[in-house]
């Protein structure tokens, strides 16, 4: 065991890496449901958005637009649950996990001719001077720019759920629906867009790791990314600078425990795979002692009684 | 009359199975306090939904001051300056004051500058609120400023308020109307919905009766009494319970130094109950709803167990038994909410029958349910307490309030209680159903069963009741007989007006 082998600056730099597509994916979830629905399908759009963002990249030789056709196929299978849920008001859990089971079986079917290609890298970041710092370069400077996109994702969720009217009007509509709807707040509307923006950003995630992370296309590559973020938005008591905590913690113990691996510590293996687990949710346990709660309407189906 | 403010020509909106409203019409004078009156189911809501374009007409026509007038939804109602305050609260209970009103506005000012207004409005009506407060934590009557505040920033031309004072205590009434005759002094015209006549006629100066969505008549409030008003409601003569003279007989259930904590979040904790009710005895207990009535009827009904001796029927301490073992010693309750607490709501009669009676009744044995024995019960209940309905097999949710209601009372009162709880037993229940059950709650202490009657209509205790007491905030006030109570005194033991000022207007 030599634990020298570890590199700090390259563990951070690297748990970001595996941070970001369980930061997309959570923060998508955390506006579908403060908008009050509960999406279990997260992980099915995931999977969809990683294979549609690994061929249209391999076909079109671009990354740029291998994220776009994800965000696309997210939220275009996301539609999907807008139908079951918002139209035909299908039970909310149950669509979800059809969804899930879907998105993971028409994965398999779109990726067949796909295994085992490598899709085109995307440019990193390289701002002279900055990049070169010693530490702080290769931690802050030296990633993909769909990394530093995440972050701006949550920075922009928080900013308009705090500061803007669309933000109180959507907090509304997952606070109280009832009430929303008596004022004349378009309910559905407004839920179909929180929900198809779910799709896109758990599309993202996805891609994230078809395209960056691994990369390359496995079935099933997801490996449950989109299960933990569902967890992650509770934890993260719906708050979004607290789902960046959850996810970096996340991802810094995943990266950690192979780190710890290859260092060949005498732990066996299977404790250090779910360390990641135990870690994250007892840390955001601890945190999501305060007092604030769920959304009040998350996933209460909305029928307007004329 | 001044000038007609707003007015409605034959409106008639029909529900699959039932016309809610049938050409109606009245008129509206600018400044105008005018009364809408019914009982549930009359079509009032449904008319104001219209009013404020939550509903479209089927047919008729409104004209606002004189122009033709048909919002297709809330916004244009209220871009044309009508305004209205819910029944039950559109509030949100996780956001603050300042947010709840901005989303009622449609072009609401940046946050300071609201903030700013709602404590000028809330000064000049004598409402006074902080724009920064969770309106999770505010009372009933601090809710419903902060809905009245919402209209009033929009100036309205028309208040309508559905069933305003069903949550306040008397002094927060006084405090309500002060407002209302300020705004109608102003030239705003308030379409006021109630079905307590002596508040119409302190406050309205015209009143519509409905029934059955038909206007069946209009008066003048101050100049008809309340009989000859509810009389115009109902379509018949209400028959007033009597109430025969008794004697009282030991102490049934006694409940001392009891204290308990809420299992809601929301909730309030009981402190330090004491209370004795004697065989033969209805005990009324008044209060603003969400000080401690819930949790009353839980620890006595057995869902929220005790301290074995703080709770005693007959002298037996029972605190630590659960509902079961309650029920086959006599003390049975009826909750306030009768789809989900009451009642099963997907359930039929004859099995929600059985899920209170099963012991008392002898509706099981060694496990196995005896159907037959059952659905001769529910019948009994249907007969004696006419309830309206095809048969025992219906679902409960399919039965109106009123006639739940008497089901579910009807169902605890024939399993001969020794001590009978009931919360808000004729909440939301028309007239003549509400006079059946309170001539059932009667009837039984008559019998020598003690009962507990927690509601919030203090007409119904001053009517019922031997004995009167007050739930303020968990804590319950000395009990009082009935007999020469004021409305004054009944208000100070509820806490009078919460600490809430009363305008100077």
């Amino acid at each position: 065991m030599d634990l020298s082998q570890i590199n700090p600056v390259l563990l951070i730099a690297s748990l970001m890496v595996a941070a970001t597509p369980l930061l997309l994916a959570t923060i998508g979830e955390l506006v579908v449901e403060r908008a009050g629905v509960l999406n279990l399908g997260v992980e099915g759009m995931m999977i969809v958005g990683a294979i549609s963002g690994f061929a249209v990249a391999v076909e079109t030789d671009s990354a740029w637009l291998g994220f776009l056709a994800a965000a696309v196929g997210g939220a275009v299978l996301s539609l999907l649950f807008v139908l079951l849920t918002q139209v035909a008001l299908a039970n909310q859990v149950a669509s979800g996990l059809a969804l899930t089971l879907f998105g993971l079986g028409l994965s398999s079917l779109m990726g067949q001719s796909y295994v085992g290609i490598k899709p085109p890298a995307m440019a990193r970041l390289d701002i002279p001077v900055l990049s070169d710092l010693p530490v702080i370069g290769p931690i802050l400077f030296r990633h993909d720019p769909l990394l530093y996109i995440a972050i701006l994702i949550i920075a922009g969720v928080w900013a308009v759920l705090t500061f803007t009217r669309a933000g109180l009007i959507l907090r509304a509509v997952g606070e109280n629906h009832d009430a929303a709807h008596a004022l004349g707040y378009k309910v559905v509307r407004i839920r179909i867009m929180a929900i198809l923006f779910g799709g896109a950003c758990a599309g993202l995630g996805g891609a994230y790791i078809s395209l960056i992370r691994v990369p390359q296309w496995t079935e099933g590559m997801t490996a449950g990314v989109g299960w933990i973020a569902l967890a992650l938005v509770v934890f993260a008591s719906w708050k979004p600078w607290r789902v960046l905590l959850g996810a970096y913690l996340f991802g810094g113990i995943t990266v950690l425990q192979l780190n710890l691996q290859a260092a060949g510590v005498a732990i066996p293996v299977e404790y250090l795979a779910m360390s990641p687990y135990v870690v994250t949710i007892v840390v955001l346990v601890i945190l999501s002692a305060d007092k604030s709660r769920a959304p009040a309407s998350l996933g209460r189906p909305f029928h307007a009684t004329s | 009359m001044t000038r007609t403010l707003l007015s409605i020509n034959g409106l008639t909106k029909a529900y699959p199975g039932v016309v809610a409203n049938s050409e109606v019409s009245f008129e509206i004078g600018e400044g105008q306090v005018h009364a809408l009156l019914g009982e549930n189911g009359a079509g009032k809501s449904t008319l104001v939904k219209m009013i404020y374009g939550l509903v479209k007409p089927d047919s008729g026509t409104m004209t606002l001051r004189g122009a033709p007038y048909a919002p297709p939804e809330p916004r244009a109602a209220r871009a044309d300056g009508i305004a209205m305050v819910f029944q039950h609260f559109s509030l949100f209970d996780a956001l603050n004051v300042a947010e709840n009103i901005a989303l009622g506005m449609e072009t609401p000012p940046p946050m300071r500058d609201l903030a700013r207004r709602i404590r000028e409005v809330s000064e000049t009506y004598g409402l006074p609120l902080d724009p920064y407060r969770t309106v999770g934590d505010l009372s009933a009557g601090e809710r419903q400023r902060v809905e009245i505040i919402r209209c009033l920033l929009q100036d309205p031309k028309l208040l309508i308020m559905d069933e305003p004072t069903s949550v306040l205590t008397p002094q927060e009434v006084n405090i309500l109307f002060g407002t209302l005759r300020k705004l109608s002094a102003e030239g705003t015209a308030i379409l006021y919905i109630s079905h307590k006549l002596e508040e119409i006629r302190a406050l309205c100066d015209h009143a519509t009766v409905l029934r059955l969505g038909k206007v069946v008549g209009e008066c003048t409030p101050r100049e008809t009494t309340a009989r000859e008003m509810a009389e115009l409601m109902v379509g018949t003569a209400l028959q007033t319970p009597t109430r025969a003279g008794r004697d009282m007989g030991g102490v049934a259930l006694d409940v001392s130094g009891l204290s308990a904590a809420s299992p809601s979040a929301f909730g309030t904790a009981l402190k330090n109950i004491h209370l004795a009710v004697r065989e033969g005895e209805v005990l009324g207990i008044g209060g603003v709803a969400g000080n401690g009535q819930d949790e009353l009827l839980a620890v006595l009904s057995g869902e929220i167990l005790t301290p074995a001796d703080a709770v005693k029927l007959k002298g037996r301490p029972i605190g630590r038994m659960g509902p079961t073992a309650r029920r086959a010693l006599g003390l049975l309750t009826a909750p306030e909410e009768r789809l989900g607490h009451a009642a099963a709501p997907d359930m039929s009669l004859t099995e929600n029958a059985l899920l209170t009676g099963s012991i008392r009744e002898n509706l099981e044995s060694n496990g196995f349910l005896k159907w037959s024995a059952a659905e001769t019960f529910a019948r009994k209940i249907i007969k004696s307490f006419d309830v309206r309905t095809p048969g025992p097999g219906t679902a409960a949710r399919a039965l109106s309030g009123g006639n739940l209601q008497k089901f579910v009372i009807g169902r605890e009162v024939l399993q001969r209680p020794e001590v009978l709880v009931v919360n808000q037993p004729t909440w939301g229940v028309d007239a003549s159903a509400a006079a059946a059950i309170r001539q059932a709650i009667l009837d039984l202490a008559a019998s020598g069963a003690a009962v507990i009657c927690i509601s919030q209509d203090l007409d119904e205790l001053m009517e019922i009741a031997d004995r009167f007491a007050a739930l303020n905030e968990g804590r319950l006030s000395e009990p009082r007989p009935t007999q020469g109570l004021s409305v004054e005194e009944i208000g100070l033991m509820m806490g009078g007006a919460h600490g809430m000022e009363v305008a100077h207007v």
